[in-house]
């Protein structure tokens, strides 16, 4: 408890996570009202609201915490840290609880307030979340979040440069995942494997308008609720590889 | 006590620290002096489980550093003032280190105070100049209120008002007791501040003794005489000692007889002496000579 007491005082006396949760916010929720106000009244569907915040400011997310861990490497708190709590494991895992924690908190945050924003804005449309799958759609982003926040922690630990962790994160989350379905035939195969793509799967609302749902024409053989599990197994295996390197390295 | 034994920090062919062993008794400044680059942030480093030893052991009353409970109640150290956050205030900044070793949060404006930063509490560390971020440094050092403290360079950078501040400081952690390690590149400094003296030099140990005892072993005696019976007290004297001209002054220096000796020869003699004074030889000539051997780049 003391040491999420003390990642928590970190992240919160600088400013970076304020800025990059109030862009998260800003992204996500204002995709949501350009989508909705640019869609007929009535017309606007469930499965629209997400995709500001399970794509644009899941970017914003994954790079907010990778800094809350490469800011530490840049300006040297991280032996500050180490000397004060030499279990360099327990320190990290201290601030991977947090950062994930905040990052969970903030997607449902950003996913709820953008069916709110949608809900105000196209108020004829039926937006309602009654069914297990709609609950799953929208509360699912700040599970998906959460866990995006592990990976990007693990990032960072391992490349300990901002601007490397960063760009490896957008690039493997926005591009690279979503080209390797170009490859002929295998290229669809692979995805099925792939975290992020895992991760939008479990979003997916399995509804009425497959080109809605992200990941669609991938032939994912696990279940949705598997997908979620694949995508946390891949954070948590990331994250002990990151552990360990750190526990090796001279700090 | 800080007790390290056959330590070894190798990068590559690079032997940073090369079986190095040195123990650092309680309750005295030790001063650890060398060139720059002969290893002494490393051996820190490693004092303080940063840096994992190649080989060899350091330990602290018994136990590596990383074994320790509440680490910051137990040693206290500043080896980088600049390892703070820039955007964080020294007030937050404290607060998360007291909070890790549970240390009651009211011991951060005790410290703040005891360094002079109470003013500048709330400000960001970033705006700080290197003679404050050195005082948030020794703040954070003392937060627990330890008995063993290490300073790497303390008064690099810092302005003469700065190093007198740092000197004070250091003389008034040993008087209330405390083990106190502290580095430094020049030995004029070290013999301000340091009771024992670890020398090192590419590595390896050169020294282990007390500060006056290393001067007095590396400063030759050597002994202005002035008279005005210069021709026959420099017969006398050169047949116990070596004896040369100042052409300058007009005075005899002695090299190899105590200023006693000289001046009851002198006596014996009946020879008048204006001056007899010892001199002491340049500290930092003693300590260049000592580590030239060791010192890694050189100019020629």
């Amino acid at each position: 408890m003391t040491l999420l007491a003390v990642e928590r005082i970190k992240l919160f006396s600088t400013r970076s996570p304020y800025w990059c949760s109030a862009l998260a916010l800003v992204l996500g929720v204002g995709l949501t009202a350009i989508i909705a106000a640019s869609t007929d009244n009535g017309q606007l569907s469930l499965g629209a609201t997400q995709f500001g915040s399970s794509q644009l400011a899941l970017s914003v997310v994954l790079v907010m915490a990778a800094l809350a861990v490469t800011t530490e490497y840049r300006f040297s708190t991280i032996r500050a840290t180490f000397l004060a709590v030499p279990n360099r494991t327990s320190a990290l895992v201290a601030k991977t609880v947090v950062v994930a924690f905040i990052a969970a908190v903030l997607g449902e945050i950003i996913a709820f307030g953008s069916v709110g924003i949608a809900k105000v804005l196209s108020p004829a449309s039926d937006l309602a979340i009654t069914t297990g799958d709609e609950w799953r759609h929208v509360a699912g982003v700040g599970l998906l979040y959460g866990i995006g926040a592990v990976i990007a922690i693990a990032v960072g630990i391992l490349v300990r440069q901002t601007a490397g962790a960063v760009a490896i994160l957008l690039v493997w989350n926005m591009l690279l995942e979503g080209l390797i379905g170009i490859i002929p035939k295998v290229g669809v195969k692979i995805q099925a494997w792939l975290p992020f793509m895992n991760a939008n799967h479990f979003l997916q609302l399995g509804g009425d308008n497959p080109a809605e749902q992200a990941g669609a024409g991938v032939d994912f053989k696990l279940s949705q609720w598997g997908s979620l599990g694949y995508f946390a197994a891949i954070a948590v295996a990331l994250l002990v590889v990151a552990l360990i390197v750190a526990k090796r390295r001279d700090a | 006590m800080i007790e390290a034994v056959r330590l070894q920090k190798h990068y590559g062919k690079t032997k940073a620290v090369d079986d190095l062993s040195f123990s650092v008794r309680p309750g005295r400044v030790t001063g650890f002096l060398g060139p720059n680059g002969a290893g002494k942030s490393t051996t820190m480093r490693m004092i303080l489980g940063l840096d994992t030893p190649t080989g060899g052991d350091v330990r602290i009353d018994g136990k590596h550093y990383a074994e320790l409970k509440q680490p910051l109640t137990k040693v206290g150290a500043l080896l980088d003032a600049k390892w703070v956050h820039p955007n964080r205030s020294a007030r937050s900044h404290l607060k998360w280190l007291a909070v890790s070793n549970k240390i009651p949060v009211s011991r951060v404006k005790e410290v703040l105070e005891v360094v002079g930063l109470t003013e500048v509490a709330h400000k960001n560390a970033g705006g700080f100049s290197l003679g404050m971020s050195q005082r948030l440094g020794i703040a954070g050092a003392l937060l627990g209120d330890p008995e063993v403290l290490l300073f790497d360079e303390p008064v690099n950078g810092l302005d003469p008002e700065g190093i007198l501040w740092i000197r004070q400081f250091m003389h008034r952690l040993a008087n209330e007791g405390r083990t106190v390690f502290v580095s430094s590149h020049l030995l004029s400094e070290m013999a301000q501040t340091a009771q024992d003296l670890i020398v090192i030099g590419k590595g390896q140990l050169i020294a282990q003794t007390s500060t006056e005892q290393f001067i007095a072993d590396a400063t030759q005696d050597t002994v202005r005489v002035r008279s005005p019976h210069a021709a026959k007290l420099r017969e006398i004297l050169a047949a116990h000692a070596t004896v040369t001209d100042d052409s300058v002054s007009g005075s005899l220096v002695v090299h190899g007889i105590p200023a006693q000796q000289i001046g009851e020869l002198a006596a014996e003699n009946q020879i008048v002496l204006h001056e007899l004074s010892p001199q002491r030889g340049s500290l930092e000539e003693a300590f260049m000579q000592l580590t030239k051997e060791s010192v890694e780049y050189q100019a020629h």
